[in-house]
C-alpha cells in the first residue's frame, strides 16, 4: 500500500485562492470576479494583490457570468467565484449560451459542493452541478481531492484555453498529494494500486478510499484507487486498464446518481469493457443539515461504508 | 436634410429589403424588430461606430465593439454585417439554411465576421457589453461599446444586474440601445408584462438616458452623438431609448406584434417589396 500522509488539514477552497494568486503572478491577464463571496472563495490574496483585476459583482451571479464572458472575449482569463449552486445551476443558461457555446476563455471556481457543506443544508449542497457541467459541449469538469492538487489544478485552468468547472468543498479536509506535482487536465491519478478491486472516485473521496483501502489491504483485498481528478475529458484509458486488471469497481461521489462520475464511468465501460458496478452517491436525493462528517456516513460515503461494500462484494 | 443624412436612409430601405428578402426565402425569421431597429443599425454601422470590417477581431482591440443582445434581430444584424463589409452581400441568401454561418441566432462557432458573441437566450447581452467595456477600461483603450436591446426583453431581471454592475463600475464607455417598440411576441409590451416607464427604470439604476425617434436618421445621429458625451462627462453608462414601430417601413407589417416572429408568404414579400425601393442592389 502506497503510504500517505496528511499534512494538516486544510478546506480545498484555499487551494483554490492559493492557486488563483499564483496564477495571477504568472500571467496579468488573470481576472477574478466574484458575487459577494469574496471571502468564502478566499479570493483575498488575489484582490489585495490585484486590485485593479479583482471585480467583486455583487448578488447577481447571472452577470457575473455574462461579464466573464465580455472579459474573456477581450482577452482576459477571468475566474468566477461563487457557492457551487449559484455557479451551476442558477446560471446554466447563462453558462451554455455565453461560456459553453459562447466559446469564451472563463473558469468557473465552484465551491461548497456537496453535501460536506454541512449545516446550510439542501439549498446550498448541490449535488447535480456536475451532471449540469458535464452536459455541455466541450465544458472540462475537475474535482481535486486536496489543498495541494487543488492549487495545481487552478494552474492547470489559467493555463487550459477554454471552459473549465472547477469543484471545490467547505470543510477542511486531509492535506496529502504531492503539493509539486503539476495537474493534467484529463488525466486520473493511480493513487494505490491493487488487484482485486477498483475504486474510482473524485474530491473529498479520495481520502475515504484511501483510508478504505488501507484497511482493506490488512484483510488481503488489493484495492486500486484511481482519483479521477477530470470527470470530463474522461481518462479512458486509466479507467479501462484498471478494470481489466481487478474486474470489479464501486464509483464513490459526493453527487446525484444521475449525470456524475458513476455514469462517466459506466458509458466508458458499457462501450469498452462491461464490468459489474457498485454506485456510493447521493441516491436520487437532496442533502441536509448536518455536520459534514455525520452527513459522509448517514449517505455511506465515509470509508467504513466503502470497506463493507467492497467485502460484501469480494465474499 | 444632408447628404449623408439620406445616404444612411437608402441603405436603410436596401436593409428592409433585405430582411423581407431573407426571411420570406428562409419561412423564419423576426422581421418585425428587425425592421424597428433598421434605421438605428444602419446608422450606429455606417455612421456611428469607429470599426473596420477589414481588420476586425473578435477581441475588438482597438475599435468599437456591438453586441446584439436581441439575438433573434439577426435579419438586419447579418444585412448591416454585410452591407458595411465584414462579408459578401451573396451570403445573406443563406440566411437559416444548413450549412451556413448565417445561423437562426447569432453564433461565433461559424467563423462569420463581425458576430462579436452568440445571442438568443434573452438579457444577456447588457452583462456580456459590460464585460467588454471593463477590459477596455482596464485596457486604457478609449473604444466604445454598444449593446442593443429589445423592450420587451427588458422584463428579463439579468438586464437590470447588467444594469446596476455598469454603473458600480463607471463604464462611460457603454451605451445601450433600446428599441422601444411596444410590441413582443405575444402581444402589446404593456398588456404581456412590461409596464411601468422604461426610462424612469433606467434612470433608476444611474444610467443617462436619452430618448429620440428611431425613424429619423438626424435624430439617431443626434442621439448617439449626446450618449458619447453623455458617457465621457458623467463616467456612467448611457442608455439610448429609441421610439420605433415594430415592422416599419411596410404598411402591412407595421405597428403589431403580429409580425414578431413570422415570414411573410411570397405574395406579401412582393407587397412589401414594392413599398421599398432597391436601393443598392439585392442580394
Amino acid at each position: 500500500m502506497k503510504k500517505y500522509t496528511d499534512t494538516g488539514k486544510k478546506d480545498t477552497r484555499s487551494g483554490f485562492g492559493a492557486g488563483l494568486l499564483k496564477a495571477g503572478q504568472a500571467d496579468e491577464r488573470v481576472v477574478a470576479l466574484t458575487a459577494d463571496l469574496k471571502g468564502s472563495l478566499k479570493m483575498d490574496a488575489f484582490a489585495d494583490a490585484y486590485p485593479d483585476r479583482f471585480i467583486q459583482c455583487g448578488i447577481a451571479e447571472a452577470n457575473m457570468i455574462g461579464a466573464a464572458a465580455g472579459l474573456a472575449i477581450a482577452g482576459k482569463i477571468p475566474f468566477v467565484g461563487s457557492f457551487a449552486e449559484f455557479v451551476t445551476g442558477r446560471v446554466y443558461d447563462q453558462i451554455r449560451q455565453e461560456v459553453a457555446y459562447g466559446c469564451t476563455n472563463v473558469k468557473i471556481a465552484s465551491s461548497h459542493a456537496g453535501i460536506t457543506l454541512g449545516e446550510d443544508g439542501a439549498t446550498h449542497q448541490t449535488m447535480e452541478d456536475i451532471a449540469l457541467m458535464r452536459a455541455l459541449p466541450g465544458m472540462v469538469v475537475v474535482n481535486p481531492c486536496d489543498y495541494n492538487q487543488t492549487v495545481q489544478a487552478t494552474l492547470a485552468a489559467a493555463r487550459y484555453d477554454g471552459p473549465v468547472y472547477l469543484r471545490f468543498g467547505r470543510p477542511s479536509v486531509p492535506n496529502f498529494t504531492d503539493p509539486d506535482q503539476p495537474f493534467e487536465i484529463g488525466k486520473a491519478y493511480v493513487m494505490n494500486e491493487g488487484k482485486d478491486f477498483t475504486v474510482f472516485c473524485c474530491g473529498h473521496l479520495v481520502w475515504e478510499a484511501l483510508q478504505a483501502a488501507q484497511t482493506l489491504e490488512e484483510e488481503g483485498i488489493g484495492v486500486e484507487v484511481v482519483n479521477v481528478a477530470t470527470i470530463k475529458p474522461l481518462d479512458e484509458e486509466t479507467v479501462v486498464a484498471s478494470v481489466k486488471k481487478t474486474g470489479r469497481a464501486i464509483v464513490a461521489e459526493e453527487h446525484n446518481m444521475a449525470g456524475g462520475l458513476g455514469e462517466a464511468i459506466a458509458g466508458v465501460l458499457a462501450r469498452r469493457l462491461p464490468t459489474p458496478l457498485t454506485f456510493l452517491n447521493g441516491e436520487d436525493r437532496f442533502g441536509q443539515t448536518g455536520t459534514p462528517a455525520a452527513l459522509m456516513e448517514l449517505y455511506g460515503l465515509d470509508a467504513a461504508n466503502i470497506v463493507r461494500k467492497v467485502r460484501e462484494i469480494v465474499k | 436634410m444632408g447628404n449623408n443624412t439620406e445616404n444612411l436612409q437608402n441603405i436603410a430601405t436596401q436593409v428592409r429589403r433585405d430582411i423581407v428578402r431573407m426571411v420570406t426565402a428562409a419561412k423564419s425569421g423576426h422581421p418585425g424588430g428587425s425592421m424597428s431597429s433598421a434605421d438605428i443599425l444602419t446608422a450606429l454601422y455606417f455612421q456611428v461606430m469607429d470599426h473596420n470590417p477589414a481588420t476586425w477581431q473578435r477581441d475588438g482591440k482597438g475599435q468599437d465593439q456591438f453586441i446584439l443582445s436581441a439575438g433573434h434581430l439577426t435579419p438586419v444584424y447579418y444585412s448591416v454585417l454585410a452591407r458595411s463589409g465584414y462579408f459578401p452581400v451573396s451570403e445573406l441568401s443563406g440566411f437559416r439554411k444548413m450549412g451556413t454561418r448565417l445561423q437562426g441566432h447569432p453564433s461565433v462557432r461559424k467563423g462569420l465576421p463581425g458576430v462579436t458573441q452568440a445571442s438568443g437566450s434573452l438579457g444577456q447581452g447588457v452583462s456580456v457589453a459590460a464585460g467588454l467595456a471593463l477590459a477596455k477600461k482596464m485596457d486604457g483603450d478609449k473604444h466604445l461599446v454598444y449593446v442593443l436591446c429589445g423592450d420587451g426583453e427588458s422584463e428579463e431581471g439579468q438586464i437590470w444586474e447588467g444594469a446596476e454592475f455598469a454603473v458600480h463600475h463607471s463604464l462611460g464607455n457603454l451605451i445601450g440601445i433600446t428599441d422601444w417598440n411596444g410590441q413582443q411576441i405575444d402581444g402589446p409590451v404593456e398588456s404581456v408584462s412590461g409596464g411601468g416607464d422604461l426610462q424612469l427604470k433606467w434612470q433608476a439604476f444611474g444610467w443617462n438616458t436619452i430618448t429620440a425617434d428611431g425613424h429619423d436618421m438626424e435624430a439617431i445621429l443626434t442621439a448617439f452623438d449626446k450618449a458619447k458625451e453623455m458617457g465621457k462627462k458623467t463616467h456612467r453608462p448611457t442608455m439610448i431609448l429609441f421610439q420605433t414601430d415594430m415592422g416599419h417601413g411596410v404598411d402591412f407589417m407595421a405597428g403589431t406584434h403580429k409580425w414578431h416572429g413570422k415570414a411573410p408568404s411570397p405574395e406579401q414579400c412582393e407587397a412589401a417589396l414594392a413599398q421599398l425601393p432597391e436601393t443598392l442592389g439585392d442580394f
